[in-house]
């Protein structure tokens, strides 16, 4: 069976054929501006910057930088799957009422802008907040107890609320499918529950384990905003790094440096892991849900949910409660705040109508989206050639994708500015580079959940099918697309998340006339006055109500299986 | 297959309620940063004056603005550029990309906000930031609330303060330069002795005004870095009525800094005719007048009457603290480094 490669599609040069367009994609959209930047930003009069980079060599405090960064994202990732594995699991494996909202609700801490979750933490958190109101009760003390202003904990703890999800939904969506029967005959062999899982399911897992583990660190080596913010100036990693010196203490070469060392960084650390990947992803026997869910009967059943979702519970939604029950009490109360966003006193020009606000949001998450999904799905198909196929272009595809993700938003922002700035590419005020950006940083989202699905398909499916005359692209509909399907639908997900929240690169190329929830909500909340703040929250409160609305729509297009 | 046609349907909808982009002859493009606003019939006006289509162009805060205007010089972004200020005058007047435009409305401008004699960058608005203090705490708690920058190391101000870090925050960067000027020599000093007596520093006003300050939030921090401008607009954005701002300025002598804003136009741009005009609009008095209660600053023109409630409300420094730009420029990047060495490290 040399001629039916594993994605279905005859020719040697099937992967390489679906890699050209999201490689042009890439050249365009990402490297051309990137090196643009770059190369203007070292060479400012056509010579390297020699005494401005000088602060860099013999600096203890960049190695510091990096290494901060780099512990940091490590223990962040480490406490985000301990806390999403339970999740995972009984996402993967129960039918309960409610689950469907609750998984939407689990993900909207993707979407929202860092000052706000920032704000929900000290409602929370805070010297007033709800924790440190109730201790002092408790304890009859008279200062608050806890200070998490400036804290590692802190930073750690909004890493979590923003990528437990992650994990929740990524590895959730491969172990429904996971063969259950597997850990029976383990345990039918003696094994104990706890070695059924560390010797049958986690090795199981790895694909997507590895997928949303990468994702995380990922982010978190580049976090920005949760440590510019609650950082509160002690703490830096080098994106805040590259924010600092394109900014308020300009150095460009120096931030074009830095700005290399993250992205080569990210390279090494994708090259390696999408070699072990790519001999990790074994082809499974893979279940229906129908077979593998089951509804909690047993106390037990209730007991493990409980249990499992709770600390999930406590995370994610106590911080977004707070951010709604502010959004009803700050300034005039009520829905005093709602009310005002539907009005322009002061005939403002840039006023955001919320209906305008929600419909820009949805119109570029949508378009992200499905470019999103559309280019993932070729990479993903060329990259998960099968063994006899792998091709060096899949090898060298898998880490490029993953690249914008390590990229500095406020480098990139610049670098659109100044590459794309002469027709036919003249798109410096054009709302497709919105989108464009966007998508750029869906797409490792969406190749990430679909490479362990489309490895985990058996070849011999695909070749049965094809010696039973069906046409390849037939085999791909009937064979490929219901499995992919869940996983295309996560990736969707996430693409339609980071587009709703996406701000960094956005600040530096949105249009004032498409407005979206996160502008409106930046606008509302850089200047004084208590009513101004309540309807940033009441926006805040919108923007959770349409990602909600959102996802529950992408869930019905998802496929069965 | 139907419910990839669905989405698209769907989507088709969607696209077709976006507003459809009018097809001008003429458009005026100005590049501005994102807090940027104004009266939607202000600006109508001069679009039906001039038969032009006014674009704003948002670029992020104003230091990624200016740095995006110097590294498209080549190609410019727009043909002005509007509110580059004079801690960020002199990077743009040495990287040489501003025409210069003597307006007939800098006669109505008083002389010492005109800080470029060249008239390369022209003012158009300032704004003190200075102290604010929550006026309630203080008299709930019998305490005189503060009246000079020394006051905040006094022992009955220790942990009463907020401000925001000189390194990522534009208010931040100012009160730093208020110290500077205000202590000379000796303004690390101070800054050790805020730390000792417990000074918290946050990343942005937005964390330190609706995450800390008692009046905003929930925060235990009744003294921030903030804009003179605040209390009034407390008072203009809230449903009850007061005889006095709800929160209360420091202004004594040298303990604010004077934020002025500038226009200028880009070099190389093919409307000069009509950014001229767009200057000698936006200096002249409609447009003034329009601006306290937009952007929360005050207008540059001494003919520029103020809303009711800037004027019942707001109080305006004497005597700011005074830096030059030139001097700003050259050292910022060492008195931000000392200041995270001493207040933060």
């Amino acid at each position: 069976m040399k001629h039916a490669s594993r994605t279905g599609l005859p020719g040697k040069y099937a992967g390489a054929l679906l890699a050209c367009l999201p490689v042009a994609y890439l050249l365009l959209f990402y490297f051309y501006p990137l090196l643009s930047i770059l190369a203007l930003s070292l060479f400012p009069a056509g010579r390297l910057d020699w005494v401005s980079l000088g602060r860099l060599v013999g600096s203890a405090y960049y190695l510091e930088t990096l290494w901060f960064t780099t512990w940091q994202a490590t223990l962040s990732t480490l406490l985000v799957v301990l806390l999403g594995l339970p999740g995972a699991y009984i996402f993967a494996r129960y039918r309960f009422p409610g689950k469907k909202v609750l998984q939407a609700l689990f993900t909207v801490p993707f979407v929202l802008p860092t000052v706000v979750v920032a704000m929900a933490l000290l409602a929370l958190l805070g010297p007033r907040g709800w924790l440190n109101l109730a201790l002092m009760r408790i304890l009859a003390l008279e200062r608050p107890p806890l200070d998490i202003q400036g804290t590692l904990a802190a930073i750690l703890l909004a890493h979590v609320f923003y990528n437990v999800v992650l994990v929740v939904r990524m590895v959730g969506a491969q172990w429904a499918n996971m063969d259950v029967r597997l850990v029976e005959a383990a345990r039918t062999m003696g094994a104990s529950r706890w070695q059924a899982f560390w010797q049958v399911t986690l090795p199981l897992l790895r694909p997507s384990l590895g997928s949303a583990a990468l994702l995380v660190f990922i982010f978190c080596f580049t976090s920005f905003g949760v440590v510019l913010i609650l950082g509160g100036g002690h703490y830096a990693t080098l994106e805040v790094e590259i924010f600092y010196r394109t900014t308020y203490r300009p150095n460009l070469p120096l931030a074009a440096t830095l700005a290399i060392v993250q992205i080569a960084l990210t390279f090494g650390l994708m090259w390696l892991y999408a070699r072990v990947q790519a001999q990790a992803g074994a082809p499974q026997e893979l279940r229906p849900r129908h077979m593998t869910q089951i509804r909690p009967r047993r106390g037990r059943d209730w007991g493990l949910l409980a249990a499992s979702l709770l600390p999930l519970l406590i995370l994610l939604l106590l911080p977004l409660a707070a951010l709604l029950e502010r959004s009803l009490r700050v300034g005039a109360g009520g829905l005093a705040n709602y009310q005002a966003l539907f009005s322009n006193p002061r005939g403002s020009i840039f006023y955001v109508p919320p209906i305008a606000a929600v419909r820009n949001s949805l119109l570029f998450a949508l378009a992200a989206m499905v470019l999103a999904v559309f280019l993932g799905l070729l990479v993903s198909l060329s990259i998960a050639g099968g063994p006899k196929s792998r091709s060096r272009l899949g090898r060298l595809l898998d880490p490029l994708i993953m690249l914008p993700l390590g990229t500095s938003a406020v480098t990139l922002g610049l670098g659109y500015t100044v590459a794309l700035d002469e027709p036919p590419l003249n798109l410096r005020t054009s709302p497709l580079l919105v989108i464009l950006a966007h998508t750029l940083v869906a797409l490792p989202f969406v190749v990430r959940a679909m490479l362990p699905a489309l490895r985990s398909i058996r070849p011999s499916l695909r070749e049965a099918a094809a010696t039973l005359g069906a046409s390849p692209w037939h085999v791909w509909r009937e064979v490929d697309l219901p499995i992919v399907g869940r996983a295309m639908a996560v990736g969707a997900v996430f693409a339609f998340t980071i587009s709703m929240g996406e701000f960094g690169a956005t600040a530096l190329i949105y249009r004032p006339d498409l407005p979206t929830m996160p502008v409106a909500i930046y606008r509302l909340m850089s200047r004084a006055g208590i009513a101004n703040y309540g309807q940033a929250l009441a926006m805040s409160a919108l923007l959770m109500a349409a990602c909600v609305a959102g996802f529950l729509l992408i869930e019905q297009f998802r496929g069965e299986f | 297959m139907k419910r990839v046609g669905i989405l698209l349907l769907l989507f088709g909808l969607l696209a077709a309620c976006a507003p459809a982009a009018p097809d001008e002859p003429r458009v005026l493009t100005i590049m501005t940063h994102n807090s940027f606003d104004i009266g939607e019939e202000t600006i109508a006006a001069f679009e039906a004056e001039h038969d032009v289509t006014v674009q704003i162009l948002f670029s992020g805060d104003a230091g990624l603005m200016l740095n995006q205007a110097v590294l498209n010089a080549e190609n410019p972004l727009a043909d002005l550029i509007y509110g580059v200020d004079n801690t960020l005058m002199s990077r743009g007047l040495e990287a040489g990309i501003f025409e210069p435009y003597d307006s007939p409305l800098l006669a109505q401008i008083p002389d010492h906000l005109e800080l470029d004699r060249e008239h390369r960058l022209l003012p158009v608005d300032y704004g003190d930031v200075c102290l604010n203090y929550d006026r309630g705490w203080f008299a709930a708690r019998g305490v005189p609330p503060p009246t000079s920058l020394e006051d905040l190391v006094q022992p009955e101000y220790r942990g009463l303060t907020v401000v925001e870090n000189p390194a990522s925050s534009s208010p931040g960067l100012a009160f730093m330069l208020a110290t500077i000027d205000h202590f000379g020599t000796v303004w690390l000093d101070y800054w050790a002795a805020l730390r000792a007596n417990d000074v918290l520093v946050t990343e942005g006003w937005e964390e330190a005004y609706w995450g800390y300050f008692t009046y905003a939030s929930e925060g235990d921090r009744p003294i921030v870095v903030s804009y003179a401008s605040s209390p009034p607009v407390e008072v203009y954005f809230s449903a009850e009525e007061f005889d006095e701002a709800p929160t209360g300025v420091v202004v004594a002598d040298g303990s604010c800094f004077r934020q002025i804003e500038f226009v200028g136009i880009l070099k190389g741009t093919p409307n000069r005719d009509l950014a001229e005009a767009w200057i000698d609009f936006m200096l002249g008095v409609a447009f003034q007048e329009d601006i306290p209660l937009h952007m929360f600053v005050f207008p540059a023109n001494e003919n520029a009457a103020l809303p009711d409630v800037f004027a019942r409300f707001a109080v305006i420094p004497d005597h700011p603290a005074i830096v030059d730009p030139a001097e700003i420029d050259a050292n910022r990047d060492d008195w931000i480094e000392q200041w995270i060495e001493t207040v933060l490290r």
